[in-house]
């Protein structure tokens, strides 16, 4: 059993909750940006949290079933119709052989995933099946999916019992196209000047050289109080640096290890989903929070995935 | 650790960077990479990975595990600082690291030395001038990072020393030998990058086999010889 890519999307890959345990070989984590909504639908399948996914961008592409499967969609809702009937996101759905899922358009949020039961058959690289888009390894072949591309599933055949879930809208993350994102200070953070900490609480915009790297952000410039010529170190997804011309860029997924420029703050966890989805011309406001904060809104979040999970297990 | 000088901060909920200075040196990066290796051998309930830099050490951990197994913390940031702590300590009595010296062919063809011409003019040298000052040192690898093998050595004499390009290259050639200030490195693949580029070798420093991913590691030394064009 497979699925057929039978029209190419812009930016489709094969991605997983990351590559670990070998950044300080300069390999980096390149997982899901929104690890959230491919946990979740996950679950919902009854697969392992960190089975891969596809995780696609707008315009998707376009993907027939080449046998029965259930799958479940999540992150991104990009106006779904499995043959000519919508689809919901968050609900886990049985595809018959032969049917054909389009990506109508761009309804919210940037990043939609893809899950199958039983997951993707796809070759692990370093113990993850992420795509490595600078080294060309992981995933599907190293690189994006193109028209043609087939992608095996590692259950032969759907189950017969199959029952449709949904997940409670609790655990979702409160997806919006201007989020306030929750922040914890970086290590250069208190080099800024006064003025510049003010500017920080305000609306920045996304701009449009985003891409699964980074987030630059538009807004009134940062400044520090005093030039400090930095040493590369490691930075960290979510890692929040001040470029030359004042402005802000947010590390992404597939970031490099390191870098040098100063590092005023860090996205938290637990917010990682709601600016992963944004897109060119989205908006985001920051709010500090204290590292305790941060921890604690992270546990809270495994907490409803486990109840989720306790709900999601077929009996036998 | 001998000055006992040394500042930890958070890197996001999940990290936390140990900074023992902030200025190039042998000493700090050693300690750095000392710190690293006694964690990647040692690990911590919760442990994921480390990358030692120039002269900071950064440690990754899941923080749920991190909560779970040191409750006695208010947060796993305050566990893994107090472990880090108490392993500093420990390292005081450690051995240096035991330095390997590797050598790398390069090729200094016009073909191959991009940015070789606006090397020498900038510092008002000729060609083989740069090439000379360039293979009379051995160089130390500090830290990898940026790209899967890619190695920061250091330090490039001043005479020859440029600032990265104004505009990046988007096709940097694998295996080309670059110049940013006082640092050099090798592109491990074909990447975008604004690295002077001053040769290139065929040494393949990144391949995807588990057991020998990286052609360089930290602590290395590396001295670069002159090969002729015979290189593909």
């Amino acid at each position: 059993m497979s699925l057929l890519v039978t029209k190419e999307g812009i930016f489709t890959t094969v991605q997983d909750l990351g590559r670990f345990g070998r950044k300080r070989f300069g390999i980096n984590q390149t997982s899901v940006m929104d690890a959230a909504a491919s946990r979740l639908i996950n679950i919902l399948l009854d697969n392992d949290q960190s089975e891969a996914v596809l995780e696609m961008h707008f315009p998707a592409c376009e993907i027939l079933f080449e046998g029965d499967a259930i799958f479940a969609l999540g992150g991104a809702d990009f106006g779904v119709e499995l043959d000519e009937t919508p689809v919901e996101n968050w609900r886990s759905i049985f595809a018959e052989k032969g049917s054909v899922l389009r990506f109508r358009q761009k309804l919210s949020g940037n990043r939609a995933y893809l899950s199958v039961a039983g997951g993707f058959e796809v070759v692990k690289w370093l113990g993850s099946a992420s795509t490595n888009l600078a080294a060309k390894i992981g995933g599907y072949k190293g690189r994006t999916l193109k028209k043609g591309d087939q992608i095996g599933l590692k259950t032969k055949s759907a189950r017969s019992e199959f029952i449709s879930k949904q997940i409670s809208r609790s655990p979702i993350p409160p997806y919006s196209q201007f989020p306030v994102v929750r922040i914890i200070v970086g290590a250069e953070y208190e080099l800024l000047t006064p003025l510049s900490k003010q500017a920080l609480k305000q609306n920045f915009t996304i701009s449009n050289d985003s891409n699964r790297m980074g987030f630059r952000l538009s807004g009134e410039p940062l400044c520090l109080s005093e030039t400090k010529e930095l040493l590369s170190s490691a930075v960290n997804f979510g890692t929040i640096q001040l470029l030359p011309d004042g402005q802000l860029v947010v590390l992404m997924a597939d970031h490099q290890t390191s870098g040098g420029y100063p590092r005023i703050a860090n996205v938290i966890t637990r917010d990682f989903p709601l600016i992963a989805q944004l897109g060119s011309n989205d908006k985001v406001a920051f709010q500090l929070v204290s590292v305790e904060a941060a921890e604690n809104l992270a546990l809270e979040f495994e907490t409803e995935l486990n109840v989720l999970k306790a709900g999601c297990k077929y009996s036998g | 650790m001998a000055d006992g000088c040394y500042r930890i901060f958070p890197l996001g909920d999940n990290a936390l960077t140990i900074e023992f200075g902030t200025d190039i040196s042998e000493l700090l990066n050693n300690k750095a990479i000392s710190l690293a290796g006694y964690f990647e051998a040692q690990p911590f309930p919760g442990f994921i990975e480390t990358v030692p830099a120039y002269t900071s050490t950064t440690i990754f951990y899941d923080l749920v595990t991190v909560r779970n197994e040191f409750a006695g913390f208010a947060t796993a940031f305050e566990a893994v600082e107090n472990i880090v702590e108490n392993v500093l300590d420990k390292l005081d009595k450690a051995s240096e690291n035991g330095s390997r010296i590797v050598e790398i062919p390069v090729s200094f063809s016009e073909s191959r030395a991009l940015d070789l011409d606006f090397v020498a003019e900038s510092n008002g040298l000729d060609r083989s001038e740069v090439i000379e000052i360039f293979i009379s040192k051995i160089y130390r690898v500090y830290m990898l990072g940026f790209l899967p093998g890619f190695a920061y050595m250091g330090e490039v004499d001043e005479r020859i020393d440029l600032p990265r390009k104004a505009s990046p290259r988007l096709k940097v050639p694998k295996g080309s030998v670059g110049i940013a200030g006082r640092q050099t490195g090798i592109y491990p693949l074909e990447s975008p990058g604004g690295w002077q580029i001053i040769g290139r070798t065929d040494v393949e420093l990144f391949t995807p086999h588990e057991d020998s991913l990286c052609f360089l590691r930290p602590g290395d030394l590396v001295t670069f010889v002159e090969v002729e064009t015979s290189l593909q």
